[in-house]
């Protein structure tokens, strides 16, 4: 049945698409057609070093964990890095959003916002990008329409769809890509989100980042359908089932599901298949998989590995990547020493930005 | 460079552990991920892998070792271009590098910072409601009116203002506080959402992250209990996580409190609920003038605001100043009648009970002053403080429950302040403390009515 709706209403309302032109695999049909972006040289190289930014990056961040420098909670990216630096390369970023949950550092970094001030925040200090009062799990950049950094599982579902309307309200032509996990996708404010989503039309692209485990609950422990592409099927909107370890399929995918979007054509659901090779956070017993599995994936599947094997194809040396990794050390040593020797915040910043207006 | 290994912290908590196990010996060559050893804390055996690449140069703590302090030097790994034996391994104070507790460096876990060295803010004078006129046309209104009027007016004023929320377009809001919104702006900017409150919060407070100024209406706010997590986690809390980057000016209103035999579901007060979190702005008004000019200035305001109205008030008419712009003032109360003997704090629907109470009281010799508190949050204390100064008693009218409300903090902040203003106890009037009951008549026993404010204002004027 075609929803009814008055003339008055239909505006806002209107359903995506007529009866019967229901994409829900065409995307996924485009997808299978050709399913590698084909990169320039210069492109390729810009995906390596983003990609190895964030895992030493986080390999640092875990250091600094270890070492009581970095406190709370700490999630780290390490396995992930091709679903970001895939999705975030594609973007206009002159006019669109993302928003993501705890597991944020990486998504940042995609942006090209300067290591140190991610890294500084990790530690609680003043440059930290939130002034040190909002910790790993809740960073923020409007400069870059990053907004955050969301640490209630599925909250950033909501707040996207949010994000998504303003864009059409705004007519501005921007989409929100709203990231959440395969733990988030249980949530039933995302479900609520599709819906609302579909029914209005709004440009949002909801990537199930799917790295196998929420916490130490895999997937199958957790969910009755999962395929997690297929879970918009209720909402008409098309899913997209996409290796989430090859930076290229998933820039691929972006391609294809911004297109969709930006066409007017209302949300699109992508699920992004990876693996998170560290624990959920930094205290984890990693007693709920084997290290066999673990280690499959680092030898086989390894996002990073993957680009340097199409690097060396695309004739780039051996020594070119090797001087890449010494600089991208270099860089991150930096941020760590400068979120290591940079002040605490003043004590008057206890505070500050609890409210913008004074009353 | 040599690659000091040093022992982790697994946890936020651990302090120390023991190295169960050595999984490489010196000599072997490691990558990123191997597992380089087992160690154990008081919770969990964890796996501690290698990040760099290199070779195992020396094993400086052996196995077995317990109580092993958290950024201890363990092992010293060699770089790509350097001879494994070729490494000096550091003295051995300066390996049991245990995490210090500097200030300013951020090793410890939870330390308490020095509540005198810091300067809180110190409370402005509040501003005042800005002058009527003389000869200003008074119009009556009805509080229903006021709302939509307030929300009319500021959609005019700014294109990012829009309402959205259940049955408030076509139907024209279960209450009919949005009676012609839909004609006038239409379906871009009147919204109706489905019955789905956690996801139309989440996607209000979205679009005001994204720039926009939404009103979300609740049907009434005993549903926004279903998205109460929006509105803390995500609305309140938001700007001070980002360091004061991230804006959110949504408004969340809809009635509160108790209706007319809708049972105990549909009856609760949740101001005390929402007064209680920083990062909001909570405003309970009473009559249609503060109804349109504290809804336009939370409109405006550029945080979130959690707007409380009362569905039994919405038909009551009260007179409100025909001026171009009626904009009150966020964090003043009102005196609503002056008095000199009992000071009846309230606000919301419980004002016009304190009214008519101060009413009879006035026939019985006691002259109340009645203070409409407004807003809840930030709560203007110096008007509650300054009129127990004048009356030495004060009673709270609080149409919700007793514990943990808005009265108890009222009479918290006169014990800590105003304790030497005091001639008898400071005395709240509030509901029965249980869910509301269907019955008519025990539905009228749970509720406040004036004759309960009279009796508390006599006991603390000594005349009973």
């Amino acid at each position: 049945m075609a929803k009814t709706s008055t003339s008055k209403s239909s505006e806002s309302t209107q359903p995506a698409t007529e009866e019967g032109a229901f994409p829900l695999h065409s995307l996924q049909d485009a997808l299978e057609k050709e399913k590698r972006f084909k990169p320039s040289d210069e492109q390729l190289m810009h995906f390596y070093e983003q990609m190895l930014l964030i895992r030493r990056f986080e390999e640092k961040a875990g250091q600094l964990y270890g070492l009581g420098l970095i406190g709370g909670f700490c999630h780290l990216y390490i396995g992930q890095e091709a679903v970001a630096i895939g999705l975030q390369s594609a973007l206009d970023n002159d006019r669109d959003s993302v928003i993501t949950g705890y597991r944020d550092h990486g998504h940042m970094l995609a942006y090209g916002i300067d290591p140190k001030v991610i890294m500084a925040e990790l530690t609680g200090r003043a440059a930290g990008i939130s002034k040190g009062k909002g910790g790993s799990m809740h960073m923020f950049s409007t400069e870059h329409k990053f907004y955050g950094g969301h640490g209630i599982v599925g909250a950033q579902v909501s707040l996207g769809g949010g994000l998504a309307f303003a864009h059409k309200y705004n007519e501005d032509g921007g989409l929100c890509l709203a990231y959440f996990g395969d733990g988030a996708a249980n949530q039933g404010q995302v479900y609520e989100t599709m819906n609302m989503a579909a029914l209005w039309n709004l440009p949002i692209v909801f990537v199930v980042e799917n790295n196998q485990y929420a916490m130490g609950t895999a997937v199958r422990r957790s969910s009755a359908e999962t395929e997690f592409y297929r879970r918009g099927t209720a909402f008409r909107i098309p899913g997209m089932d996409v290796n989430g370890m090859d930076v290229l399929e998933v820039r691929q995918a972006a391609e294809i599901a911004f297109k969709h979007v930006r066409e007017g054509n209302g949300p699109v659901l992508m699920e992004c298949n990876t693996y998170r090779y560290r624990g959920h956070s930094m205290s984890d017993p990693a007693k709920y998989r084997t290290r066999e599995e673990v280690q499959e994936q680092r030898e086989h599947h390894d996002p990073i590995e993957r680009v340097k094997k199409d690097l060396a194809a695309a004739g780039v040396e051996e020594d070119k990547l090797k001087e890449i990794d010494k600089g991208i050390r270099a860089t991150v040593g930096e941020a760590a020493d400068f979120a290591e020797k940079s002040p605490e915040p003043e004590a008057n910043e206890l505070y500050t930005d609890v409210l913008v207006g004074e009353y | 460079m040599a690659i000091e290994l040093k022992m982790p912290a697994l946890s936020p908590t651990m302090e120390e552990g023991t190295l169960a196990k050595w999984l490489v010996k010196e000599g072997d060559t490691v990558s990123a991920g191997d597992v380089l050893a087992e160690i154990e804390t008081d919770k969990a055996t964890m796996e501690f892998e290698s990040i760099d690449e290199g070779t195992v140069g020396k094993i400086v703590i052996a196995e077995g070792t317990e109580g092993v302090k958290v950024g201890t030097v363990i092992a010293i790994l060699a770089g790509e271009d350097e001879d494994a034996s070729d490494i000096e391994v550091p003295a051995a104070e300066e390996s049991s590098d245990e995490v210090k507790d500097v200030p300013g460096e951020g090793k410890d876990v939870g330390r308490d910072g020095d509540p005198l060295d810091v300067d809180k803010p110190a409370s402005k004078p509040r501003a005042s409601d800005p002058e009527v006129p003389e000869g200003t046309n008074m119009v009556k209104l009805t509080v229903r009116e006021a709302l939509r009027d307030a929300m009319a007016e500021e959609m005019r004023l700014d294109d990012r203002v829009f309402v959205m929320g259940e049955e408030v377009a076509e139907y024209q809001g279960a209450y009919k506080v949005t009676q012609g919104l839909l004609d006038e702006f239409g379906p871009k900017r009147v919204i109706d959402t489905p019955i789905t409150e956690y996801g139309f919060a989440g996607i209000g407070t979205g679009a005001a992250m994204g720039g926009l100024r939404p009103v979300v209406e609740f049907m009434t706010f005993n549903f926004a209990m279903q998205a109460i997590d929006h509105i803390i986690n995500s609305a309140a809390k938001t700007n001070y996580m980002s360091g004061g980057q991230m804006r959110c000016p949504v408004v969340f209103r809809g009635p509160n409190g108790a209706a007319s035999r809708v049972g105990a579901q549909h009856s609760q007060n949740y101001g005390p609920w929402y007064a209680s979190v920083p990062g909001l702005i909570v405003i309970a008004p009473y009559d249609a003038s503060d109804a349109k000019g504290l809804l336009k200035a939370a409109i405006r305001s550029d945080d979130p605001v959690v707007f409380l109205e009362n569905e039994l008030v919405y038909g009551q008419s009260f007179e409100v100043a025909q001026l171009d712009d009626h904009v009150l003032p966020i964090g003043k109360a009102r005196i609503m009648r002056e008095g000199s003997d009992v000071t009846i704090v309230s606000y919301s629907i419980a004002v016009g009970v304190a009214l008519e109470a101060a009413a009879e009281l006035a026939e019985q010799g006691i002259e109340a002053e009645v203070i409409d508190l407004r807003t809840l949050r930030p709560l203007d204390t110096d008007t509650i403080l300054e009129s127990l100064a004048k009356t030495n008693r004060l009673v709270i009218a609080e149409e919700g429950w007793p514990t943990c409300s808005i009265a108890s903090e009222v009479v918290a902040v006169c014990m800590e302040q105003g304790f030497d203003h005091l001639d008898a106890p400071v005395l709240r009037v509030c509901n029965e403390d249980v869910p509301l009951p269907y019955a008519a008549n025990l539905e009228k026993m749970a509720l406040i009515d004036k004759d309960r404010v009279i009796a508390a204002c006599r006991k603390v004027t000594y005349k009973d």
